[in-house]
């Protein structure tokens, strides 16, 4: 089992021609993933890397059955590219754009809690099944079908987590990175829910960072909905000065609110056991999965 | 981009919010001809940072004479390591009332959030804290913006708790409708995270002006204000160009990278992604060492942002190694492995390196970094380790 995406995923892909679309589509299509459309206004009609590519994605999913977007275009257009995804019908988007206005975002994410379209990201590495598909960046060789789930804001620190999963032998279900913006189209209480209705995930690691109260919201949910399976947790910045934006734009303690303390305290309060480094995620997940 | 009070005065006044009369002065001689035309006026040093009343850096003068004696003294000084560069020059107001109005951006909501308070002239932070049931907010629709039925509702939750203004707050709600309107049209437009007023005055003939302004324009959203930026630079970096931020941040900004400067650290560091380059900040001090600097290549990064990246670390004489910690995923190793080579043999690099390398291409990269004679690691507590120890522990 998995959540997300599996074998059967039919994905469009909308900016298939620029030079990272193409590069990840082929990447994409190495790991078994089916790319079925290129969406490219104006250049419909034409095909790159086997897929052929339409002007619009409501021709595209109505042209090949696609029920997946995969959004790689440059931040000025990314926030319109998703809800030209979300408008056509389809149930899932995928985006990895990084630097979009965050107002646009706050416009986009308004537009699409009116279609059927659950939005990761921007500003994420994307989604992987081993095994079955991946759309994103993750790196095809880190995952290994298996037994835990993972959600993660840090790109990076998801493909670290994964590969210590994998190379340890517990594998994954499904991996899933949200981002790591302001506002972003899934948070962790978004995704949690879906591991508790998947009966193959018998542990979730979580990985925060500073910034924002994503993570404490998740400890809620966590003792609120009383999720029956083992949360193991990392949060990256622990040593980030206050004020500085570490990079990511959701990435700041500002105030009171967004330190890595705080989140840790929440989570450890929530009954999750937080990590202090990848390496100890990997142990901790050893301990609490039944033999 | 956090503008200065005035550029958001400017803006308040451009779409029609009430602000108090005033001028920009970057000398004495302009100052002084400010209160020649104003008046009795305060001057206001130009910071982008808050606490400049308890540094001394607003002054309230009667004279032109006085004005330029002020203006003499407050722009020769520097505020929080902000020199200041201009003083706003504005009229006083005979205030009755302190409100407070502002937009910020709530992750959690997915919106921008209109706050009201009739505790006005504190930080909002503050009240929130202490009393936050005199706080009021609103969540407009992304695409409507705040309707007037919302904008009363809001102004009615805030007004009942402060009994000096129960007569008036029909007046003062209708009054709110077209400022907040306006407000969330300006925060809109110019792409702000925060746009607040505070203190929004509330004076003795009963109007409603903007005593302060402060805005913050998203900085993923800069390349749509460009004038603003022009603006900005032009106010904070006068003519020996420092601007009072970290010069090495000052720097790298103009590198185009995404750097952030721990003054006093001994390693540099880079990696692809936010959340592994704070991972790696804190497996150094898990170790024992001291990292120098924050630097993210971003995902997809050329040989040549390598290069860029390494040549700004080594900018800062107290580097004393660095540590390359990449987890390839859109980044490809093979091209950082290029840059790395390039860098080390083009600015004759001679501090330790230590590289971690794995993910997208990573077999290519570590042969090119072997072929160079730089040993490639895999695991990054380990390569921290050894960062820390070739740079001598703790510095």
């Amino acid at each position: 089992m998995a959540i997300l995406i599996d074998v059967s995923t039919r994905v469009l892909v909308q900016g298939i021609t620029g030079r990272e679309g193409g590069f990840h589509t082929q990447q994409m299509q190495a790991y078994g993933t089916q790319v079925v459309a290129g969406v490219v206004p104006g250049r419909g009609g034409g095909e790159t890397l086997g897929v052929p590519i339409f002007d619009t994605v409501a021709e595209a999913v109505a042209r090949t059955g696609a029920d997946t977007a995969f959004t790689i275009v440059p931040p000025a257009f990314a926030a319109d590219a998703v809800m030209e995804a979300a408008a056509a019908g389809l149930p899932l988007g995928i985006c990895v754009t990084e630097g979009i206005p965050v107002l646009d975002m706050v416009r986009a994410t308004a537009f699409i809690a009116g279609t059927p379209m659950r939005l990761i990201g921007p500003n994420c590495p994307g989604v992987m099944t081993p095994g079955q598909a991946k759309i994103g960046f993750i790196p095809n060789h880190v995952g290994r079908p298996g037994r835990v789930g993972v959600v993660a804001r840090s790109g990076t620190l998801t493909y670290e987590v994964i590969q210590g999963l994998s190379e340890s032998g517990y594998g994954e279900t499904t991996a899933v990175g949200i981002g790591g913006d302001p506002v972003l189209g899934s948070t962790f209480v978004d995704i949690l829910p879906l591991f508790a209705d998947d009966p193959a995930t018998e542990a979730v690691v979580l990985v925060g960072e500073i910034g924002g109260s994503d993570e404490e919201r998740a400890a809620e949910w966590i003792r609120s909905s009383g999720f029956d399976r083992p949360v193991i947790a990392f949060i990256s910045g622990r040593t980030a000065p206050p004020g500085k934006r570490m990079g990511h734009a959701g990435a700041i303690i500002s105030g009171s609110t967004g330190s890595a303390q705080g989140k840790i305290d929440a989570l450890t309060a929530a009954g999750a056991a937080v990590a202090d480094t990848i390496e100890e995620v990997v142990r901790l997940v050893g301990e609490r999965l039944a033999p | 981009m956090k503008l200065l009070e005035y550029q958001a005065k400017r803006q308040f006044d451009r779409v029609g919010i009430e602000v108090p009369s005033g001028r920009l002065a970057r000398t004495p001689e302009q100052a002084a001809a400010a209160a020649r035309e104003l008046g009795r006026v305060a001057i206001k040093a130009q910071v982008p940072i808050g606490g400049r009343g308890k540094a001394g850096g607003i002054a309230v003068v009667d004279t032109p004479e006085e004005a330029h004696r002020e203006a003499v003294r407050i722009l020769a000084m520097e505020i929080r390591g902000y020199p200041v560069r201009s003083v706003w020059c504005e009229t006083g107001l005979e205030i009755a009332h302190e409100l407070y109005l502002g937009i910020t951006l709530d992750r959690d909501r997915r919106r921008l959030a209109l706050i009201l308070s009739a505790a006005g002239g504190m930080e909002i932070e503050e009240v929130a804290a202490t009393s936050p049931e005199r706080i009021a907010k609103l969540w407009p629709d992304p695409f409507a913006g705040p309707r007037p039925f919302e904008v009363r509702e809001l102004a009615f939750a805030a007004l009942a708790h402060a009994p000096a203004l129960t007569e008036a707050r029909g007046r003062l709600a209708s009054a709110l409708v077209p400022l907040a309107q306006t407000l969330y049209r300006l925060a809109v437009e110019l792409d702000a995270v925060t746009c607040e007023i505070n203190p929004l005055a509330l004076t003795a003939d009963g109007r409603l002006v903007a005593a302060d302004g402060k805005l913050e324009v998203d900085e993923n959203a800069e390349y749509r204000h460009p004038e603003l930026a022009t603006e900005l630079a032009l106010d904070l970096e006068g003519e020996d160009g420092r601007t009072g931020e970290d010069p090495y941040e000052a720097e790298a900004k103009r590198r185009g990278l995404t750097y952030v400067h721990l003054p006093g650290g001994s390693i540099g560091c880079i990696g692809n992604g936010a959340g592994l380059v704070m991972n790696t900040l804190d497996l150094i001090q898990q170790v024992g060492g001291r990292p120098n600097n924050f630097l993210d290549i971003g995902g997809g990064a050329n040989a040549e942002k390598v290069r860029t990246s390494l040549a700004m670390i080594l900018t800062d004489p107290d580097v004393r190694g660095v540590f390359i910690n990449i987890f390839g995923g859109i980044t490809r190793g093979d091209e950082v492995a290029r840059g790395i080579v390039q860098a080390r043999d083009e600015l004759g690099i001679t501090v330790p390196l230590v590289v971690r390398m794995t993910g997208t291409n990573e077999v290519e990269g570590r042969r090119i970094l072997a072929e160079a004679g730089i040993v490639p690691g895999t695991s990054a507590p380990e390569a921290a380790r050894k960062i820390v120890e070739l740079v001598g522990g703790a510095g």
